[in-house]
């Protein structure tokens, strides 16, 4: 790779590892306050024994398992529409110059602007008439033609040799065959690295799943911890602290288990 | 036929993209020349009225100027801080892997999680910042509810959010840089930093550029926190425009007057998108 690597003054190796330290030192403080009872999060004593009572506390103040279902539900539908939207939309958009190409590509290209969080007003009252209000195809319809998923899967498209899709026609493949049998299994990476920023991105989404739900059945993980954690909500901090990191845990754990991939993820993504 | 086709492979995302896109925009924009309708007096047509309204909220300006604010805040912050990470991860640093992860952290964590665990930070006298300038000898202060120090606070919490994704653009196109640039340079004898102002810098300038454009749409988008931390007060000194819309529409139930406050967002961020296309075609070019 690199031919001329060296190693950084033995100074700014310092700097790299206290900002590092800085960084993660607001995760690693509510580790310890939710380990700790809520007089211990502000008086730092570091020989007093961990307890996992607030975390107990936070599961039964509010209803985490019925939240993450929730998430869970959304994150898959969301993701699994996509898919099949943002692929055949790909593929017109990468090999077939239809009439009123450009402009609807360029009509796509819109909502990486203008997403649907924008126009919740809008939005509020389409679901109203839909009677959607309140449902988890609610949160997630709006995202499911996603312009980035097929802009990226467009640009991979393009990438695939032509010849490899005349010798499979040549075979007598039809033109959805030649999509599934060529087409989708060469674009694997972004696929991946789609379907990451994807989980991540709805994993996390919070203003437009607030205003669509309003009850416990549909609520997904962020609202379901921005009522929990409102200070009128009267619990305390080391127990906000577990319900937190509760709800971030799934998210985090596999962030620390696929980390190489998700960063090359987001890197592919970015590059659009 | 392959008109038929290309239509037919695009109908369904085409479909929702016009629902939930092209519709509600064009809606918005009708919207805002009409009156909010109630039970006893439906909506009519008021012209430009709601615009003249606009204009002399000052609550309006008021998040517009936050809005800017906000911006000027935390993105050359961030940007300047993801430089300096991007460049220290890509290069030979002892437990690299371990850096760049805690650099990136704070990224794929919700903004409402991570808005809970600041709260705790800020909160006056038991709140950790209370407790380390009480070692100082500093008094106590609700930095949240300050006008003068609120919207610093959300900053800071901001730039710690978003420093390690802008990282991520930064470190790919670092890997991108071909080595000899380095090599023939060290043999010149170019000091670092020379190097780094005269050479990598420029280079970097197009990754710059998507990665400012992005912030700012960014810095328009991102109101989650608000909903945890200040709800935009005190005294309207935190909140943002999209946050304004969302209280106009569903706590003060204005919706033509929030469609009006969306028509300026979508103005904004229209102009930014301008910017960003000729971004994406510069890049395809380069291809």
């Amino acid at each position: 790779m690199r031919v001329l690597a060296r190693r950084l003054p033995l100074l700014e190796t310092g700097a790299a590892w206290l900002l590092a330290l800085l960084w993660v030192s607001p995760l690693l403080y509510a580790f310890w306050a939710a380990l700790h009872p809520a007089a211990m999060a502000t008086h730092f004593d570091p020989f007093s024994m961990p307890t996992l009572d607030n975390f107990r506390k936070a599961w039964t103040y509010a209803p985490f398992p019925r939240h993450l279902l929730n998430t869970v539900i959304l994150v898959t539908m969301v993701l699994a529409a996509q898919l099949v939207l943002c692929t055949l939309a790909g593929f017109a958009f990468a090999r077939f110059q239809f009439a009123g190409h450009d402009i609807a590509f360029g009509l796509v290209l819109v909502q990486l602007m203008v997403m649907p969080e924008v126009l919740i007003v809008e939005n509020y009252r389409t679901m109203a008439k839909l009677g959607l209000v309140d449902t988890i195809l609610g949160i997630g319809l709006p995202y499911m033609a996603s312009a980035f998923g097929i802009f990226l899967l467009r640009q991979t498209f393009k990438t695939i040799p032509r010849e490899l899709e005349d010798a499979a026609r040549v075979e007598g493949c039809s033109m959805l065959g030649v999509l599934w049998r060529v087409y989708v299994p060469l674009a694997r990476p972004t696929y991946l690295a789609y379907a990451l920023v994807s989980v991540s991105y709805h994993w996390n989404n919070f203003l437009w799943p607030l205003i669509i739900t309003n009850s416990v059945n549909t609520r997904p993980l962020t609202v379901g911890l921005a009522i929990f954690g409102a200070p009128e909500s009267g619990v305390d901090w080391a127990v906000i602290s577990a319900g937190t990191l509760m709800a971030v845990s799934p998210l985090l754990v596999a962030f620390l288990l696929f980390q190489r991939q998700f960063m090359q993820s987001f890197m592919q993504a970015g590059i659009k | 036929m392959k008109h038929v086709y290309g239509w037919l492979l695009l109908t369904p995302a085409a479909i929702l993209l016009i629902a939930f896109t092209h519709y509600p925009a064009a809606a918005t924009l009708f919207d805002s020349f009409f009156s909010t309708g109630t039970v006893v007096r439906p909506s009519r047509f008021v012209g430009l009225a709601n615009y003249a309204a606009l204009l002399d909220d000052p609550i309006f300006w008021q998040v517009l100027r936050n809005n800017l604010a906000f911006a000027l805040g935390t993105i050359p912050t961030s940007i300047a801080l993801a430089l300096l990470m991007a460049i220290w991860v890509n290069d030979k640093l002892p437990a690299r892997a371990l850096v760049r992860m805690s650099y990136f952290t704070p990224t794929i964590l919700p903004m409402v999680a991570v808005a809970n665990l600041w709260l705790f930070f800020y909160t006056p006298q038991i709140g950790l910042l209370d407790k380390v300038g009480a070692m100082f000898g500093a008094p106590s202060h609700n930095w949240l509810g300050d006008p003068h120090t609120v919207m610093s606070c959300l900053a800071v919490m901001t730039v710690w959010k978003e420093a390690g994704f802008f990282m991520i653009f930064y470190l790919a196109a670092l890997q991108s840089l071909p080595p000899e640039i380095e090599e023939a340079a060290k043999i010149e004898g170019a000091s670092r930093w020379y190097f780094f102002r005269r050479v990598t810098f420029p280079l970097l300038m197009p990754t710059t550029l998507f990665v400012l454009v992005n912030a700012t749409i960014n810095s328009f988008k991102l109101v989650d926190h608000l909903f945890i931390l200040t709800k935009g007060g005190p005294d309207n000194a935190s909140s943002l425009l999209l946050y304004y819309i969302y209280q106009v529409a569903f706590s003060f139930f204005d919706t033509a007057y929030a469609s009006t406050l969306t028509v300026v967002l979508l103005a904004l961020l229209a102009g930014l998108a301008i910017v960003q296309f000729q971004q994406i075609e510069k890049r395809v070019h380069y291809r």
